[in-house]
C-alpha cells in the first residue's frame, strides 16, 4: 500500500488533485483570486496562464464565467477562496450553475467545481469565518462535498472535476496542515455520495460533518477509555447524502449524535436528524442530539471564539447524556 | 460587409417570424415578454454570426433563437409547457434556450447572461477556436454589477465577446433617463477599455454592419466590443402583466409604432432595392404558414408526465440502494 502512496498534506492533496486532472484533461482550467501566491502557486510550474487564470475581485462574474465555460466544453475549477465570499457569487451558483441543466431540458450541462474554504477559529471575525454548507444544500442541482482527510480530499476532488454537474468543495483551513499517506494512482477516485465509517463501534453513532472529524475521533478515544464504543461516520459528501450508511449504523447502535460546525438552525445536523427521525425512529433508544455552533456571529476575540465550535469535551458529554 | 440578396430576404424572413410568432401569442391570449419592435436589433446581430457562435439572451427570449435560425415548433411547444418543447416544458417563455443554434442560456435574472457569454468567450480562447460569443442584454442589465465585471474580465483577456445592448428605453416602467447617470450606455465601454458604438436599433442593416465589425475584431483576437442598439418595445413589458401607471406617453408609443416599425422600414428598403412586392408577399405567407403549423403542433403535443419530474436534474441518477432491512419504521422513503 505504502509503495503506491506518498505523504501529502490536506492542502497539497487539493493541489495534486488539480494537477493530475489538468494533466489528464486539457479542458480543465483554474480560475481564482491570487492563485499565483496562495495554494496553487505550485501549479504554475506545470501549466501556463492560458489555463491558470488569476482573476480580478469580481466573484459573481468570474464564477458565472466558469459556468459559461462549462456550458461550452471546458471543466473549470473556480476558486472563491474564503467561503464567506460565496454569497457574492450566489446568484450565478444558484440561478445559473444549479439550474441550467434542468431549465434547458437536459440540452446543457455544467461540469464545474467551485472551491470555498472555511476559515474559522483563527480570530478572523464574522466576515471571514462562515461555514455555509447548509445554505447550498437547500439548492437542488448542486453536489456538495466536504472532505476531512487528505486522501478523501484528493479522491473526492478528482471525482468532482470529472463530474458533469456543478460540485461545491468546502475545504477546512484548520485541516490544511494535516498529513497522511495518499494514493498516487492518477485514477484514485472516491465516489461522490459515499460515506466512510472512520471508526467502528456499537454503543452510539457519531456523524461528523466536514472539519469536525479530528475532534470527533479524539472524543471517540476518550469515550473508549470509559468503556463506551462509538461508531464514527463521515458522510464526506453532503449532497447527495449517503443516508443508508447512517441509517444502518443507527439501526445497530440505537443512538445518534451529529457534530456539525455550521450554525444550529437548518444545519447539516438538522437534516441528518430529520432523516433518521423519519426513517430510523423505531431503532432509536434515546433522542437524537446535535452538537453545533450556536446562532451567534463569529467574534474576533479568541476568548469568545474558542468556546463556540463543537469540541471533544462537549461531544463526550453529549454522548454520555444519552447512554 | 453588406448583405447579399439571399441574406437580405432571410433577414426579412426572420424578422417576420419573430413578429408573427409573437402576434400569435397575443391572439391566443397567452402571457409572455414580447420582442415586437426590437426585431431589427435581434436579427441584425444574429445575421452577423456563424452557426457555431454562441449567444446568451434575456427573459425577453423569443426573438433570440428565432433570429439565430431556430425551428418554431419546439419554441411554441415550450411556450405551452409541452414535452416536445425545446426545454421539455422545464423552461418556458422566458427561457427559449435552443442549444442547437448556439444559445447557451436565456436568463430571467437581469444581467445573469453577461458572465455566461464572457465564459463562452474564454472557452473559445482556451480551446483555440475562432467562435465568438454574443451577449444580448437590456438597458436595465447595464445597471447590474455583472455588466462592469464582465466587460472588465473580457477586456483584460481580449475575449471574443460582443456585448449587445437592446436598449428599449425602459426597465419595465423605469426609464433610462431616470436610471442611468450616462444615458448612452455605449459610452461606458471606454471606462473598461473596449470600443462602444451606438446604432439605430430599428435599422437592421446598420445593426448588421456594426455587429460584423465587432465579430471581425473578436475573431482576430482583438477583444470584446459593446454595441448599443437604441430600440423600442411596442407592447407592454409582459403580456397579461399590466403596468398600472402610464410610464410612456401615447405620442411616444405611436411615434415608434407608426414611423419606426423595423419591419415596415426594412420592407421599404427591400422594395427600393428592387425586390418585388410579390416575392415579399410569398415570404409573408410562408412565415404565416410556419407559425400556424407551430401552434397546431404545440397544441397537439403531450404535457410532460409528472412521474418524470426529476429528469434533467443531474447528469447521473441521484438515488441510493434500497433501504432493505434498515429503518424498519414502515415509513416509505422518498429520496
Amino acid at each position: 500500500m505504502t509503495e503506491n502512496c506518498t505523504e501529502l498534506s490536506y492542502l497539497n492533496a487539493i493541489v495534486e488533485a488539480q494537477r493530475e486532472e489538468m494533466l489528464r484533461d486539457e479542458c480543465v482550467i483554474l480560475l481564482g483570486e491570487n492563485i499565483e501566491i496562495y495554494g496553487c502557486a505550485a501549479l504554475f510550474d506545470s501549466f501556463d496562464e492560458k489555463r491558470l487564470r488569476n482573476v480580478p475581485i469580481s466573484e459573481n462574474s468570474f464564477t458565472g464565467m466558469g459556468v459559461g465555460a462549462a456550458l461550452t466544453g471546458l471543466r473549470p475549477i473556480v476558486d472563491l477562496t474564503i467561503a464567506s465570499f460565496v454569497y457574492l457569487a450566489a446568484d450565478q451558483i444558484i440561478n445559473q450553475a444549479a439550474k441550467l441543466r434542468y431549465m434547458t431540458g437536459g440540452q446543457m450541462q455544467v461540469p464545474m467545481v467551485i472551491r470555498a474554504c472555511t476559515y474559522y477559529n483563527v480570530s478572523n471575525a464574522a466576515q471571514h469565518a462562515d461555514r455555509p454548507y447548509p445554505l447550498f444544500m437547500n439548492t437542488p442541482g448542486l453536489k456538495i462535498i466536504a472532505p476531512s482527510t487528505p486522501s478523501d480530499m484528493k479522491g473526492l476532488m478528482k471525482s468532482a472535476i470529472r463530474d458533469d454537474d456543478p460540485v461545491i468543495v468546502f475545504e477546512d483551513t484548520n485541516l490544511w496542515g494535516k498529513k497522511e499517506l495518499v494514493p498516487t494512482d492518477p485514477d484514485f477516485l472516491i465516489p461522490i455520495g459515499k460515506a466512510d465509517i472512520k471508526r467502528e463501534g456499537s454503543d452510539v453513532t457519531i456523524v461528523s460533518i466536514a472539519g469536525c472529524l479530528p475532534k470527533v475521533l479524539l472524543a471517540a478515544k476518550m469515550l473508549e477509555q470509559e468503556g463506551i464504543s462509538a461508531e464514527v461516520i463521515d458522510p464526506r459528501t453532503l449532497v447527495p447524502l449517503d443516508k443508508d450508511t447512517i441509517l444502518s449504523s443507527v439501526a445497530k447502535t440505537g443512538r445518534l449524535v451529529v457534530i456539525d460546525n455550521s450554525h444550529r438552525i437548518n444545519s447539516v445536523a438538522s437534516e441528518i436528524a430529520a432523516v433518521v427521525a423519519e426513517y430510523g425512529f423505531d431503532n432509536l433508544k434515546k433522542p437524537i442530539q446535535r452538537v453545533t455552533t450556536p446562532e451567534v456571529h463569529i467574534p474576533y476575540s479568541t476568548s469568545l471564539e474558542k468556546t463556540l465550535y463543537p469540541n471533544e469535551t462537549g461531544i463526550v458529554a453529549t454522548v454520555k447524556s444519552i447512554l | 460587409m453588406s448583405l447579399h440578396k439571399d441574406q437580405q430576404l432571410e433577414t426579412y424572413r426572420r424578422m417576420l417570424k419573430i413578429r408573427r410568432f409573437e402576434e400569435s401569442i397575443i391572439n391566443s391570449g397567452l402571457s409572455g415578454h414580447l420582442s415586437i419592435g426590437q426585431e431589427a436589433a435581434i436579427v441584425g446581430a444574429c445575421m452577423a454570426l456563424r452557426d457555431d457562435d454562441y449567444i446568451t439572451g434575456t427573459h425577453r427570449s423569443h426573438g433570440h433563437p428565432i433570429g439565430k435560425g431556430a425551428k418554431l415548433k419546439p419554441l411554441m411547444a415550450e411556450l405551452l409547457g409541452k414535452e416536445t418543447g425545446i426545454c421539455k416544458g422545464r423552461g418556458g417563455s422566458m427561457h427559449f434556450a435552443d442549444n442547437s443554434v448556439g444559445i447557451i442560456g436565456e436568463s430571467a435574472i437581469v444581467g445573469g447572461g453577461l458572465p455566461l457569454a464572457t465564459g463562452a468567450g474564454l472557452s473559445s480562447q482556451v480551446r483555440g477556436t475562432d467562435q465568438v460569443s454574443l451577449c444580448f442584454f437590456g438597458d436595465g442589465a447595464s445597471n447590474q454589477g455583472t455588466f462592469g465585471e464582465s466587460l472588465n474580465l473580457a477586456a483584460i483577456w481580449k475575449l471574443p465577446v460582443i456585448f449587445f445592448c437592446e436598449n428599449n428605453g425602459y426597465a419595465i416602467s423605469t426609464s433610462v433617463a431616470k436610471s442611468h447617470g450616462q444615458p448612452d450606455i455605449a459610452k461606458r465601454a471606454d471606462g473598461y477599455g473596449l470600443p462602444g458604438v451606438i446604432v439605430d436599433g430599428q435599422d437592421v442593416e446598420a445593426i448588421y454592419d456594426a455587429t460584423c465589425l465587432a465579430v471581425e475584431r473578436a475573431r482576430k483576437g482583438e477583444g470584446p466590443s459593446l454595441i448599443e442598439a437604441k430600440t423600442y418595445r411596442f407592447d407592454e413589458h409582459c403580456r397579461k402583466l399590466g403596468v398600472p401607471i402610464p410610464y410612456r406617453s401615447e405620442e411616444e408609443v405611436n411615434h415608434y409604432t407608426t414611423n419606426r416599425d423595423p419591419l415596415i422600414l426594412y420592407k421599404t428598403v427591400l422594395l427600393d432595392s428592387g425586390e418585388s412586392e410579390q416575392q415579399l408577399t410569398a415570404i409573408e405567407e410562408a412565415v404565416m404558414a410556419e407559425v400556424t403549423e407551430s401552434v397546431t403542433y404545440a397544441k397537439e403535443s403531450p404535457f410532460p408526465d409528472p412521474k418524470n419530474i426529476y429528469d434533467y436534474m443531474y447528469s447521473n441518477p441521484i438515488h441510493y440502494p434500497p433501504v432493505a432491512q434498515i429503518g424498519q419504521s414502515g415509513v416509505k422513503r422518498h429520496d
